[in-house]
């Protein structure tokens, strides 16, 4: 196995080559750019044996991609923020008609203002169209993430889209040494995409019909809700099954650094969880018991994982690179949500970090598990809390 | 209908027909105005059968002219209107 210096748009890149892709049809947008001209590339140079569409729109782009998988094509595409938000209509269609269409996306704040950077506001707004979401930490993860999701969404009890996210130039520019798997390695691990449903002129149907309220509409989205439970199996499976052949994995749903007997948590997804562990380690070393909890699947949702956590860990702070107005951050909310039923629920805290690409430094985190530690002697001070943010008072 | 369907569990994975649409629905009955053709008329430039949406146009045979497919004509009109030889009529529906 070779490794190369890559940044996380070119392991992307790498990952739709490995994987087979065979219909990629893109629409450029910084700072995801890069992956659709990497692709492009190994296109036109005859490494990778695709369809190449160039079309006017993200919007297309997915139609584009939910029809080739129709036909039983594999297919690859990658977006960022306006243009995710764009494709959000058929984000819902890729669902409803199960093409496991796989994409990637680069989290980038939404407009206006304009911004490029970091912040997950696009992949959250994304949260109920029945795409499973994966936020990777690393370039590694990201290229070794493309390549899982493929088997994962194509499982025939599972047909489900998903996207894998890159914090934008925290991990889409930023360059690691990343170990490219060879061919045979990931042929032997992904089969052919072979649906059992597909378009076809010989035997013609109807496909997306019409149903009636009394008919089946319900059932089907029962139907999804089922397959998307069953992810959550599917998920670790496919990991294991990674991992006996790279000796490489990611902590399946939630990626748990030092929590066995941690005294307080941060959650958190994406790049941000570096810097977190660099803290971790240097509190440890003073003898604070703190930990990280590491939300990579977003959807579907670590439930069982977060209340494993909250029956050992009872001061939890989650922090969230995205809000939701008239009510909190995403994976704070749900992270409570998830906590609920327990009997001995843990205090939890939100925090909203890092929005619009402002850096979550290592004094920042340690700000963070400071506040915890005082959460864990004397209570709750609050429920959130923007950090960083610049108040008139410390101006 | 390869089964019947009475529960979640006997739908296919995707809302799909089990069959051509066309056999399964038989939408002529939407129509409020029906084509009438008059075949001595036709010029045999076949326009009408190349814009009907439904495909319910066929081309007789013998190519003397066209029949419609009632089971499935909606009653559009358009190939009444793009017809330049003026030979399709759209009459109420009985």
């Amino acid at each position: 196995m070779a490794k190369k210096l890559i940044n996380g748009n070119y392991a992307a890149a790498y990952g739709a080559k490995l994987a087979r892709a065979e219909v990629i049809a893109a629409y450029p947008i910084t700072p995801q750019t890069a992956i659709v001209e990497q692709v492009a590339d190994f296109v036109a140079s005859g490494e990778m044996k695709a369809r190449y569409v160039c079309v006017e729109s993200e919007h297309s782009a997915m139609a584009a991609c939910i029809a080739a998988a129709s036909a039983g094509a594999r297919t690859f595409t990658a977006t960022s923020s306006q243009g995710l938000l764009l494709m959000h209509e058929l984000l819902h269609w890729a669902t409803g008609a199960r093409t496991p269409v796989v994409m990637v996306n680069v989290n980038r704040a939404v407009a206006p203002p304009w911004s490029v950077w970091a912040d997950q506001t696009d992949s959250i707004a994304q949260r109920d169209t029945g795409w499973m979401q994966f936020y990777s930490e690393s370039t590694q993860e990201e290229l070794d993430t493309v390549i899982m999701s493929y088997k994962i969404s194509e499982s025939p009890d599972i047909m489900l889209p998903s996207f894998t996210t890159e914090d934008a130039f925290f991990l889409s520019h930023t360059y690691e040494p990343v170990e490219i798997p060879a061919q045979e390695l990931v042929d032997g691990f992904l089969p052919p995409f072979r649906p059992e449903i597909r378009l076809d002129v010989d035997k013609p149907r109807g496909f997306g019909s019409l149903s009636m309220p009394h008919q089946w509409y319900m059932e089907l989205r029962y139907l999804i809700a089922e397959a998307m439970d069953r992810s959550r199996k599917r998920i670790l499976e496919v990991e294991k099954e990674w991992k006996e052949l790279t000796g490489r994995s990611y902590g399946g749903l939630l990626d748990e650094y030092r929590t066995e007997d941690a005294d307080v948590v941060l959650v958190n997804a994406g790049t941000a969880a570096s810097t977190i562990r660099e803290v971790i380690d240097k509190l440890r070393k003073e003898g604070k018991k703190v930990g990280l909890a590491r939300i990579r699947s977003f959807r579907p949702f670590p439930t069982e994982e977060i209340r494993a956590l909250g029956k050992h860990v009872h001061t939890i702070g989650v922090m969230d690179r995205s809000y939701t107005f008239g009510d909190g951050g995403a994976f704070f909310t749900e992270v409570k949500g998830a906590l609920y039923s327990m009997k001995d629920r843990p205090a939890v805290k939100g925090y909203v970090v890092g929005v619009g690409g402002r850096d979550i430094t290592m004094k920042t985190v340690e700000k963070l598990y400071d506040n915890l530690f005082k959460i864990k002697s004397g209570g709750l001070d609050s429920e959130k809390e923007w950090i960083d943010l610049k108040r008139p008072e410390v101006a | 209908m390869s089964k019947p369907i009475k529960s979640y569990k006997d739908l296919p994975l995707a809302p799909i027909t089990y069959e051509d649409t066309r056999e399964a629905f038989k939408t002529g009955s939407w129509r409020t105005f029906k084509p009438l053709v008059d075949n001595s008329k036709c010029k045999k430039c076949w326009i009408c059968w190349k814009f009907c949406p439904d495909m319910s146009i066929r081309i007789l045979d013998d190519g003397s002219g066209i029949e419609f497919d009632y089971d499935h004509c909606k009653g559009c009109g358009i190939c009444a209107t793009e017809c330049p030889a003026k030979c399709i009529t759209m009459v109420t529906e009985d």
